[in-house]
């Protein structure tokens, strides 16, 4: 046996792999999943006792391309300022894992993939998730792979929500926790936002109750003004008054003078959620944006404790630490602090820190030096102890 | 430990091997660091200035952003050995609420703070007729953070009117040990360590 695995010489890691796992993975709703198709990346190389895997767990409407070009809009990984070599997750010393949720539509089983049963799309048939399925799916990934215990899970927002879920559907699995900008549970407001999206989806007359795979006719407006309605949850007003204002599209001058008093995209914020809108359809399912907002609105980590938070994480062994920002109105600091509240009463390890960003939820995917520190504090104080 | 300010120094020394600890206002981490390092004490930190709790957890620490006059209410009664409270008292809101939040958590609680009836701070007021400012208390009566001065003998009112138990007090001045003989005029600070 030899002492180290080389990774790039075993097929199970490495770049854009897919794997498609016999499961059944019993899910939340009852039904049970089987096969799971998984499509994820690993940077890095897996050390030889196993211990400096590290996952990192995509948001609502990413993948698994955290730090490696996207196949469709050829930009750069989501997460490359904290995710990288030099960074504070570093494939030189950390052995990196980033899968495709299921329900997803990168590669992942979900609403596009194929129903063995029918032999076509699951669409609409696919059954209901829940953040937990997800997070077993990943289980699922880690046991094929060959890794019991992970050094950390990190993620931002939905990310968030898995990270910190790992350590309370798998005590003895997971190290050290990195929530970012995330909640235990959902929100009236944040349900609301996310009805709002899913009805834009399924008045869509090319919507057709999901059914839409076989002529490719997607519901791309509907999808757009989802989009367009969350994009603008994950900005602040500050951000939005600095960076657009009441500024007109092409034309210069204060004001109203270049109005076109019609309904064009007269202002440039209009024209940049357009963009949102439009440039978001080409890379995403509509049926599986209907799938991931679900299982956010269906996440209460305390719901099976009797909706005492604190009683999930009781006797946790796993470092915790939780970032928020300021600005961000989607999962403001307010829940942060109650999952440290939590945290505290069942006597975990825990650091949070507020930090000062004027671009709202969206601040953990940007530039960023403090929570570079931070991660990379945290990570490391991982490594001595 | 050399680095240490000489009020965390003594608190510090006297604070048992493997202890539990809860440093409120911790700063930059520094007292939990040389604990965690020297004593292998579990420390966990609370922290006002984000700055300085992102500096603590860059040093591998546990330490949450918070303010000790609304955040203690969410620690668990009895969780911890020590809770700690250096220099920190006199810039509270409630500083009698807080000693009581302290040792709820903590079997123990040190408490460390700048003594203002110090006779430098006497005479400065004495003389100049103007709120003091010295080294201890460099900042202007406008803009200080420390809106509650107390001196030595107002904290041992306190802790007799409370019923708490004294196990410990420490004088310095100039950074070193002082006697306790006229503490109250000749120390410029103050460590205790109280009991319920």
């Amino acid at each position: 046996m030899a002492s180290a695995i080389a990774p790039h010489s075993d097929e199970r890691f490495g770049l854009d792999r897919r794997i498609t796992l016999l499961g059944p993975l019993p899910l939340d709703c009852g039904a049970a999943l089987a096969p799971v198709q998984i499509a994820y990346e690993t940077y890095g190389s897996l050390n030889a006792d196993k211990s400096n895997a590290v996952l990192i767990c995509h948001a609502l409407t990413g993948d698994q391309y955290v730090a490696s070009t996207h196949p469709i809009t050829g930009k750069p990984g989501w997460w490359q300022r904290l995710v990288g070599q030099g960074k504070p997750v570093d494939p030189d010393r950390d052995f990196i894992i980033c899968a495709n949720v299921i329900g997803s539509c990168m590669g992942s089983s979900g609403p596009a993939t194929i129903n063995p049963a029918t032999g076509e799309a699951w669409g609409m048939d696919f059954p209901v998730l829940s953040i937990a399925d997800m997070v077993r799916a990943q289980a699922l990934l880690l046991d094929y792979l060959g890794i019991g215990t992970l050094a950390a899970v990190i993620g931002g927002s939905m990310g968030g929500m898995q990270a910190l879920s790992w350590p309370v559907l798998y005590p003895d699995r997971v190290r050290a926790a990195l929530i970012i900008a995330s909640t235990a549970r959902h929100s009236a407001q944040n349900i609301a936002f996310h009805e709002v999206g899913r009805q834009a989806i399924m008045a869509d007359p090319r919507w057709r109750k999901g059914a839409y795979y076989a002529d490719g006719e997607v519901p791309a407006s509907g999808l757009a003004v989802a989009r367009m309605a969350a994009h603008i949850t994950y900005l602040s007003e500050a951000g939005l008054t600095e960076k657009f204002g009441r500024r007109l599209q092409d034309k210069s001058g204060a004001d109203c003078d270049g109005s076109s008093f019609g309904f064009d995209a007269d202002f440039q914020i209009q024209s940049y959620l357009r963009h949102q809108g439009i440039s978001f359809v080409d890379r995403f399912d509509a049926n599986s944006y209907l799938y991931i907002t679900r299982a956010m609105d269906y996440f209460d980590l305390a719901q099976p404790y009797d909706g005492v938070l604190a009683n999930a994480f009781m006797g946790t062994k796993t470092r915790f630490c939780l970032i928020s920002f300021d600005t961000d109105w989607l999962y403001p600091t307010a829940e942060s602090r109650r999952i440290v509240h939590a945290l505290n009463a069942a006597g975990a390890e825990v650091s949070f820190v507020e930090l000062s960003s004027p671009f709202g939820h969206d601040a953990f995917l940007l530039e960023c030096p403090e929570m570079n520190r931070i991660v990379d504090g945290f990570l490391r104080a991982g490594s001595n102890a | 430990m050399t680095t240490l300010r000489p009020d965390l120094q003594i608190i510090a020394e006297n604070v048992s091997h493997g202890a539990r600890v809860l440093d409120v206002g911790c700063g930059d981490g520094a007292l939990m660091a040389a604990l965690r390092d020297g004593r292998q004490v579990r420390a966990r930190g609370l922290e006002l200035n984000p700055g300085n709790v992102s500096a603590a957890v860059t040093r591998g620490l546990s330490v949450i952003q918070g303010d000790a006059d609304t955040d203690l209410a969410d620690y668990p009664s009895d969780s911890v050995d020590y809770a700690i409270l250096s220099q920190t008292l006199q810039t509270t809101r409630a500083p009698h609420l807080v000693l009581e939040e302290l040792l709820r958590i903590g079997r123990q609680a040190f408490v460390s703070f700048p003594n203002f009836a110090h006779w430098r701070i006497r005479a400065s007021l004495l003389t100049r007729g103007r709120m003091p400012v010295t080294r201890l208390l460099p900042e202007n009566w406008y803009n200080t953070p420390n809106i509650h001065h107390v001196s030595i003998d107002d904290f041992r009112d306190l802790i007799a009117q409370r019923g708490w138990t004294c196990d410990g007090e420490w004088f310095l001045s100039g950074g070193k040990p002082t006697s306790r003989g006229l503490a109250n005029l000749l120390a410029e600070h103050a460590v205790f360590l109280l009991r319920r």
